[in-house]
């Protein structure tokens, strides 16, 4: 743990990241947006409100909005911060003299990683107050929210995983961030329109008495439908019907999700450096 | 220290590296010149471990860099043609850094920096942003940089590249310091006389072959084989040259506009003394008879040719 801490790559770069004034500006128009919109929700619930008073139930509705509009923060932030991890060393040529130090390909990657997540961590936990207008108009559990919390961690580890393969594999930022842009929003919103889709054949299926397990399971690796789930969990407990079993979602989500980041980190770390191959010279 | 074998890279059809052979002993300075796009800097990625051969093999301190290149890292210091600067780090932390990438204690790093700081004469800019030093500091820098744990081998990509006559001067300076520290430095340049009087050994590349290997007396005694001869004359300039037309050593004769005879020739020092007695005998009106000194760059010159011409 120690050692990890004091990583010379994870040091750079967190030294570098906190150098910038960008960095602090980035973490101040992000709360800014969601301080607006939550405040503005209240504001336009106690103006229509005849009581002039904020029930539990909208504040609920208030933290899906804020929660959902938090995860699309963090789906639209993440590629950007992740996709040029690597690429952009080599676009500035720093690349080949890191290469070069004894770092292992695995310690560049990870640090290159954690540094870029604990900037996102930093930016989703400096929202933590704004959650706290919730807390005071009940309806929300403590456990809802630190689920949410987990939620957005581990959507970053699954969205920076992509990133950081992108960016190795692909020799151009930009081309990298827009790769990952790509995946990142075809496993959001792309798998929920699929299940959209699937869904309206489910019902046909459901009115015949047959089981169709297709929406059940692209729900379950689906990141938004599963983060509503923890708030509303009878979408899942329909889908579940539909597809005539009962198995946890959450356990396909996260062996689905967990495999593709140990693929992308392991292919990425070996993608790092040339594998330097022997071959005997052929002979005339 | 360093043996390269039939070491070849292909990209495609496309030969950058054919067939390199290199033999570099410790504590040797090998000067690797070559016209740009030679095959230099392929060889240079190679032995740094940022590039896989198409064929061959390479040993450094007896590591196969294909077996163990995370040892063969450990005894390396690279400084690649072209590099790029974390912008918002000072020297000494840039410095810093890389010592701790190749695991320096902070102890060690302390007592280290400073030294390298003042070794490339960047002591008054520890603190200065590495954005902001001119290039040829940012050489030195990097230079320092690729010394920071103390490598057996330095492998040097042009460090001199666009850097200005004063520049280039303070970099031999470093580069003969380092000479003196007893380490096996393997140093390119696509200009010979720049290498010529600091380097131990050069080796010439063209194409991606080696075409010449050795101390550069050698190289330059290799070429001064076929010697060129220039004769000064007062009058009699068709005799002159009827005269040493018809020796056998004597080719390419042609008459320069001061007069002047030039003439190739193939035979040996006796040969020449005698040729030089025989037209004195002759009674040739002689008022010079010498041989042209070839300088470095024809020398690099005439290989280069002489291996495309192949």
């Amino acid at each position: 743990m120690k050692s990890a801490l004091l990583n010379p790559v994870l040091n750079k770069e967190i030294r570098l990241r906190f150098r910038s004034v960008k960095s602090f500006i980035g973490i101040a128009f992000y709360l800014l947006i969601l301080g607006v919109i939550s405040l503005g929700f209240i504001g336009l619930t106690l103006s229509f409100d005849s009581m002039g008073t904020f029930q539990p139930d909208e504040s609920r509705g208030m933290f899906l909005v804020i929660g959902m509009l938090q995860l699309a923060l963090v789906i639209f932030i993440t590629p950007g911060l992740t996709g040029g991890v690597i690429s952009s060393e080599r676009e500035r040529q720093t690349l080949p003299i890191l290469l070069t130090t004894a770092q292992s390909s695995g310690s560049i990657i990870l640090s290159k990683l954690a540094s870029s997540l604990s900037y996102l961590l930093l930016i989703v936990f400096a929202s933590a107050p704004l959650y706290m207008i919730i807390f005071l108009y009940g309806g929300i559990s403590p456990s809802s929210v630190l689920a949410s919390f987990g939620l957005y961690a581990f959507t970053m580890l699954v969205i920076g995983s992509f990133g950081v393969l992108m960016s190795t594999l692909i020799r151009k930022t930009i081309i990298a961030v827009v790769t990952t842009y790509s995946i990142a929003f075809f496993i959001t919103g792309g798998i929920a329109v699929i299940t959209m889709m699937l869904l309206s054949f489910g019902y046909n299926f459901q009115s015949h008495g047959q089981d169709y397990i297709w929406p059940f399971l692209f729900a379950s690796v689906n990141i938004p439908i599963m983060f509503f789930s923890l708030f509303e969990e009878s979408i899942m407990v329909q889908l579940q019907e539909m597809a005539g079993f009962s198995f946890s979602p959450w356990i396909i989500f996260f062996i689905v999700y967990g495999t593709t980041i140990a693929l992308s980190l392991t292919l990425a770390i070996r993608k790092l450096r040339p594998k330097i191959k022997t071959k005997a010279y052929p002979k005339a | 220290m360093i043996e390269t074998a039939n070491l070849t890279k292909k990209y495609g059809s496309f030969t950058a590296l054919n067939d390199l052979n290199l033999s570099i002993s410790e504590g040797t300075v090998f000067g690797f010149v070559g016209q740009n796009g030679a095959g230099k800097s392929t060889t240079f990625q190679i032995l740094a471990t940022l590039m896989s051969p198409t064929y061959g093999t390479v040993y450094i301190d007896g590591l196969d860099i294909a077996k163990e290149p995370a040892k063969v890292r450990r005894l390396i210091g690279y400084m690649p043609d072209f590099f790029g600067v974390y912008d918002q780090f000072r020297a000494e932390e840039y410095l810093d850094f890389y010592g701790a990438s190749y695991g320096l204690t902070v102890p060690e790093r302390k007592e280290v920096i400073p030294q390298l700081l003042e070794l490339v004469n960047l002591s008054h800019k520890r603190d200065s942003y590495v954005d902001l030093l001119s290039r040829g500091m940012k050489q030195r820098l990097c230079l320092a940089r690729s010394l920071i744990h103390d490598p057996k081998v330095l492998i040097l990509d042009e460090p001199a590249s666009g850097l200005d006559p004063r520049a280039r001067v303070e970099m031999r300076e470093i580069l003969k310091e380092l000479k003196t520290m007893g380490k096996t430095i393997i140093i390119s340049s696509h200009i010979l006389p720049e290498l010529a009087e600091m380097c131990d050994e050069i080796g010439v590349i063209d194409s991606g072959k080696l075409v010449a290997q050795g101390t550069v007396s050698d190289i330059q005694q290799k070429l001064q084989q076929q010697k060129v001869i220039i004769v000064n004359i007062k009058k009699d300039v068709e005799q002159t040259v009827r005269f040493f037309e018809d020796d056998p050593d004597v080719g390419d004769l042609q008459v320069l506009e001061n007069g002047a005879i030039q003439f190739s020739y193939r035979g040996t020092d006796e040969s020449q003394q005698a040729l030089l007695k025989k037209a004195v005998m002759a009674d040739i009106p002689l008022l010079g008879f010498s041989q042209l000194e070839k300088n470095l760059e024809d020398v690099f010159m005439e290989i280069t040719r002489g291996a495309e011409e192949e």
